[in-house]
């Protein structure tokens, strides 16, 4: 299956810009948030709060980056884009790292390392902390066997896996849409709408219909149709 | 036949028209006071300006502020609250808002509010009293002696500020219009500008924002209206030109930019109540034991501070006010 190889880093420089624009260009934008983040907290320019600003803002772009490496294969599902699989690795990747430090805000800033309180406050006391705190829980393993070698490793367990990362999705849907006032839903709404789109795209019959709507519609440019779960023609 | 109220037929350009005219009023009123103004403009407006106070500016000089209020640079009585926790800046205090009728974004409100025009203004204090008054903000400021206040506001979202607010206890106010024996609640409701207030324009919460006391809560001493903040009349973004602060309940409670009082015999919707009753109490007395069905009451952040610190009972006001809720279950009326 097409996953096992592509969600790759460009391996050799030689391949050269040309071939790897693409990959560089949404890894280091995925990565502009957290510069920009960076360089506020650097001069001071966080605004009145920042642990708020830290935690609004490594949150939502956990949640959008993370989505981003989920919408990965239906748009190759739908448009046929496979240069865009090239950057499923390190999208997740990159969604894992905001998590992690939306996490770390919590904990370091926020509770000042008052475990007693996180305890109580977030775990007894508020579902949408036990749910965010799970998606982080799911989303570490996955980032850990990202690496070619983990993927030799696992064989077919690898993809099994990895299919977590969806239900790591919902539970932080959820997460930010249990935090919300009701006057704060659309946001949150507007992200649950995006991931079911998103997951139902993959439902097998979805996918295969789309695939066939697709191909039909090329016809004339693909010489031969590739079915679903056939591997790619070599590169 | 479907009834209609009057209010649905008026189309929202004449209504929004006249809510235009009646601030260019003010303005003209002003600038009457200021004796500069073009002919041009004074003449448009002579019949609206005569029901306008004439001694206001759009921005009230130190002339015409009481003494507690003229302050052309932040400054406060004391750099602590009484618990020996220094006071929150100027600047956070007027950039860290929660006025959903500007923005939801608590940065972005005092940008949004900088269009609002606060003077002039009317407070009207009606329902069952004996003698219903409606008062401008140069009536409360005469009438009332404006005193510095260092309170501590604790948000229901559970981050908290010490602020010195410039005031009067509500209860002088009620006490001029006399209430009557049956008169239990007084409700409280925030100005409709949805031209002004952009908020208003989407459904978020019901407009406009009402809020509501019981009686011997509002009569409390530490019940205040504030006009001001750092000696210096409140900025747009903290609910210019007079507000409630009730210093013992989550910040939710204290209504800005009030143009409504009345007291009632019947417990008043409040906004935030209506919008999700099972979350928000009509007390929503300020309690570390009782936690928000989503989220722990039982700590706060300090606005500029890192790590949490404990809640306290009626925040800190458990000594003063806690004899009003005696024999209640906080937990069902919370």
């Amino acid at each position: 299956m097409s996953e096992r190889t592509s969600g790759d880093a460009p391996r050799s420089k030689a391949q050269g810009w040309r071939q790897h624009w693409f990959w560089w260009t949404v890894t280091l934008g995925a990565l502009a948030p957290l510069a920009w983040l960076g360089w506020r907290a650097w001069q001071g320019a966080l605004g009145v709060d920042p642990v708020n600003t830290i935690n609004n803002e490594t949150g939502r772009a956990a949640l959008i980056v993370l989505f981003l490496s989920l919408a990965c294969t239906p748009l190759n599902i739908l448009f046929g884009l496979r240069k865009v699989l090239t950057v499923r690795k390190s999208l997740g990747l990159i969604a894992f790292v905001y998590a992690a430090l939306h996490l770390a805000n919590f904990i370091a800033l926020d509770y000042a390392f008052a475990f007693d309180l996180i305890l109580h406050d977030a775990v007894l006391t508020m579902p949408y902390i036990l749910a965010g705190s799970l998606a982080l829980l799911i989303l570490a393993p996955l980032a850990i066997t990202s690496t070619r070698g983990w993927m030799r490793r696992l064989g077919r367990n690898w993809k099994r896996l990895h299919q977590l990362v969806y239900v790591a999705g919902v539970l932080a849907v959820l997460h930010f849409l249990w935090q919300a006032k009701a006057a704060e839903r659309d946001e949150p709404l507007l992200y649950a709408a995006v991931l079911t789109f998103l997951l139902l795209v993959r439902v097998p019959p979805v996918r295969h219909w789309l695939v066939m709507q697709r191909t039909r519609f090329h016809r004339h440019k693909l010489p031969l149709p590739r079915a679903v779960g056939q591997p790619k023609p070599a590169e | 036949m479907v009834k209609i109220s009057p209010a649905e037929i008026t189309p929202e350009h004449i209504f929004l028209n006249r809510r235009r005219f009646m601030a260019a009023a003010g303005m003209v009123a002003g600038s009457v006071a200021l004796a500069a103004c073009s002919p041009a403009t004074l003449n448009r407006s002579e019949a609206p300006a005569a029901n306008v106070e004439p001694a206001l500016t759009v921005a009230l000089g130190p002339d015409q502020l009481p003494a507690a209020l003229a302050h052309a640079e932040p400054t406060a009585g004391a750099a602590q609250d009484e618990l020996g926790d220094p006071l929150n800046t100027f600047h956070e205090i007027t950039n860290y808002n929660n006025f959903y009728e500007f923005s939801t974004n608590k940065e972005a409100v005092a940008s949004e509010a900088a269009n609002f025009k606060p003077y002039p203004w009317q407070v009207a204090v009606t329902g069952l009293v004996n003698k219903p008054m409606t008062l401008s903000i140069e009536d409360i400021y005469r009438r009332y002696p404006q005193e510095e206040r260092i309170y501590r506001l604790r948000c229901v979202e559970a981050w908290s500020m010490v602020i010195p607010w410039i005031g009067f206890p509500i209860a002088a106010l009620l006490n001029d219009v006399e209430p009557k024996p049956e008169a239990k609640y007084v409700k409280f409701i925030t100005v409709y500008r949805p031209e002004e207030m952009r908020g208003q324009r989407s459904a978020i919460l019901e407009w406009p924002y009402q809020e509501g006391l019981r009686l011997d809560e509002a009569m409390h001493p530490l019940a205040i209206l504030a006009t001001g903040m750092y000696g210096k009349p409140l900025t747009n973004q903290q609910g210019a030109p007079v507000r409630l602060v009730v210093p013992w309940k989550y910040g939710f409670k204290s209504i800005k930019s009030v143009v409504t009082i009345e007291l009632t015999d019947t417990i008043p919707a409040t906004t935030w109540n209506t919008a999700a009753p099972h979350e928000y109490g009509f007390y929503a007395n300020v309690n570390p034991q009782v936690d928000h069905p989503r989220w722990s009451q039982a700590s706060e952040r300090r606005i500029g501070e890192t790590g949490r610190r404990d809640t306290l009972m009626f925040n800190g006001y458990e000594d003063e006010v806690a004899y009003l809720y005696e024999g209640m279950d906080l937990t069902r009326s919370f």
